[in-house]
């Protein structure tokens, strides 16, 4: 190796504690002066061992503990567990079960995507975006607690069909809190799109092409701002998604503004498919009549959509009273391979965005984020997330001309 | 004599500017040791306009060496053990432990799993638990209320009011002769 490049040479090391996703987590970047020449990062601070845990609880406990595999995707884990069982089983929820599972998982994804839209305004130092998509964010958070009775957990699903119907009132507040929250992500979608300051951030930042988003394995969001037509909702369809379909929102750009838009876009298309379920609801039972308490010998697999992408679940069963094995592969552990490749070649302050951008859910992966800084002469030093954001930030003051104490 | 009871009364002085100086704006950090997120994103929620509670004169902030009140989430793993350790003992003098959430206090629904410890007391003291899965942020800011109202008896009032403004009834948080348990203690030492 070259003494002179080995001299210039960092590594930032970032996390597991920082303050801004919440979440553990530990990277490694290489900075060759501002630019990022490698990336690593170290996940497993969160691995409970869920997997194992599930092979000695039996099939209904089991759903209580995937739902909290991660708290802000809870009820599409419980969907893909409970549809890979009913496979198993035999039997198939009724249909107003499956309407109001739908009407459940687009309500998750709202409240995914808002508070998403949120946490990324906040690492680009737009606070004030922050606060207000919280605060609406509040309103689904008030609909899916009148629901169900709860703001987080709402367990809605049990094996064959859903434990709450949606009564006629439940619908009107629904119908009431859509029509708020369309009229703000409208105004949010203006923001995102038109703010000069919010551009510099997003515009051109992070771009991944269409063909090393296929190469990569990129799911979700991440993978259609980049013109991958791919969403198991549409390829593959489950619940009640035959019956009330939904759109396909992709863009061809790859970059960050593509990635804040496509979920913005998709915001707007749950809005009109939680209306369109609510004006043509099936009637009937909610349960099946019976379901078993020994599912049958077999594997199954079942794919869902979660608000982050792909959900894969796999199940065996040896005819017992719990399952064999159970594999779990959630969408942030796809996309987190893109966020290596797109860093390489940044700025160290664009990648605190670039993280985020792919909506990154530690707790799905394994369930942590850390930067260090180490000389190669022996002195060490832990970035924290916090440092990195305000170095960002920063960043693209000194970049943009401004004074510190003007934003300050 | 003289000396040493003067040296006391600096001491307990010293001791009661810092808790003034603590009580008034307890800086938070936050740690997720395992968590599902469910508990951090009320965590965050409580920090939000529509409950804010920076009201309370509290704040959240990433070091550990500014801050006063660790706020953990989620059962104990064996890799984040040390972590947690090491953050602990990385915050200044008086400090204080709250767990946030049913995980965090016994290993929730994750217990038995290989790879959790158990609650947050597994490894380090804990001051205050928040039960729940997660918890209400009503539920979080009676916690910090409690803790609040016990570093400085004077702001009870002051406390108390803040929290009808918030919609939050103040007594209806259980006091601290309603959880005490006789039957905690069955051999009876102390």
């Amino acid at each position: 190796m070259n003494p002179t490049q080995t001299a210039d040479r960092f590594i930032i090391p970032i996390g597991p504690q920082h303050p801004a996703l919440k979440e553990p987590g530990h990277f490694e970047f290489t900075v060759e002066g501002e630019t990022v020449t490698g990336a690593s990062v170290r996940l497993g601070y969160a691995h409970r061992g869920i997997e194992k845990g599930t092979e000695s609880r039996n099939w209904t406990q089991n759903l209580y503990l995937l739902e909290r595999v991660c708290g802000i995707c809870s009820h599409i884990h419980a969907t893909a567990y409970t549809l890979g069982v009913e496979q198993l089983a035999e039997v198939e929820a009724p249909p107003r079960a499956q309407a109001i599972r739908e009407i459940f998982a687009e309500l998750e994804r709202i409240h995914s995507h808002l508070l998403w839209l949120g946490v990324a305004a906040h690492d680009a130092g737009f606070d004030t975006l922050f606060m207000y998509t919280w605060r609406d964010r509040e309103t689904v958070m008030d609909i899916l607690e009148e629901v169900s009775g709860n703001r987080v957990h709402y367990s809605a699903n049990i094996l064959g069909g859903v434990k709450f119907d949606i009564t006629d009132k439940a619908a009107n507040t629904i119908l009431k809190g859509l029509d708020f929250l369309e009229e703000r992500t409208h105004h949010y979608r203006s923001v995102v799109n038109e703010d000069t300051f919010f551009l510099q951030r997003t515009r051109g930042v992070g771009l991944m092409t269409k063909e090393e988003a296929l190469r990569l394995g990129v799911v979700g969001p991440t993978a259609r701002a980049s013109g991958v037509e791919r969403d198991i909702r549409v390829d593959a369809p489950y619940i009640a998604y035959h019956d009330f379909p939904v759109n396909l929102v992709t863009l061809p750009t790859g970059d960050l503004e593509a990635r804040f838009l496509v979920r913005l876009d998709e915001l707007l298309d749950s809005y009109r498919v939680i209306r369109d379920i609510l004006n043509d609801m099936p009637e009937g039972e909610l349960t099946v009549k019976r379901m078993p308490r020994k599912m049958k010998p077999g594997e199954v697999i079942s794919r869902v959509e979660a608000p982050r992408g792909e959900l894969f679940y796999f199940i065996r069963s040896t005819g017992g009273e719990s399952p064999d094995r159970i594999k779990v592969r959630t969408p942030t552990l796809c996309n987190m391979g893109s966020v290596i490749k797109q860093a390489v070649g940044h700025n160290l302050a664009d990648v605190p965005m670039i993280l985020v951008g792919i909506d990154p859910c530690f707790s799905c992966n394994d369930r942590a984020v850390s930067i260090r800084e180490s000389r190669r002469n022996g002195q060490e030093k832990v970035w924290n997330w916090a440092d990195l954001r305000r170095y960002g930030i920063e960043f693209y003051r000194r970049k943009m001309g401004l004074e510190s104490s003007i934003l300050e | 004599m003289m000396v040493e009871g003067s040296t006391r009364n600096l001491r307990d002085l010293l001791e009661r500017v810092r808790n003034w100086a603590l009580a008034n704006s307890p800086w938070l950090v936050h740690y997720n040791s395992g968590s599902c997120n469910g508990c951090d994103i009320e965590i965050l929620a409580t920090l939000t306009p529509r409950y804010d509670l920076e009201r309370l004169g509290i704040k959240l902030q990433g070091s550990p060496r500014h801050a006063d009140v660790l706020v953990c989430t989620g059962p104990v793993t064996r890799q984040s053990r040390d972590r947690l350790r090491r953050i602990y003992e990385q915050m200044p003098e008086p400090k204080f432990v709250v767990a946030v959430g049913t995980c965090s206090i016994s290993g929730g629904v994750f217990r038995g799993c290989y790879n959790i410890l158990g609650g947050i007391d597994e490894a380090i003291p804990v001051d205050a638990y928040i039960p729940g899965c997660p918890p209400r942020p009503e539920a979080i800011i009676n916690g910090v209320a409690l803790l609040l109202k016990q570093l400085q008896p004077d702001r009870v009032d002051e406390i108390d009011n803040l929290m009808v403004e918030m919609g939050i009834d103040p007594h209806a948080i259980p006091q601290e002769e309603d959880l005490t348990d006789e039957y905690a203690d069955p051999i009876g030492i102390r």
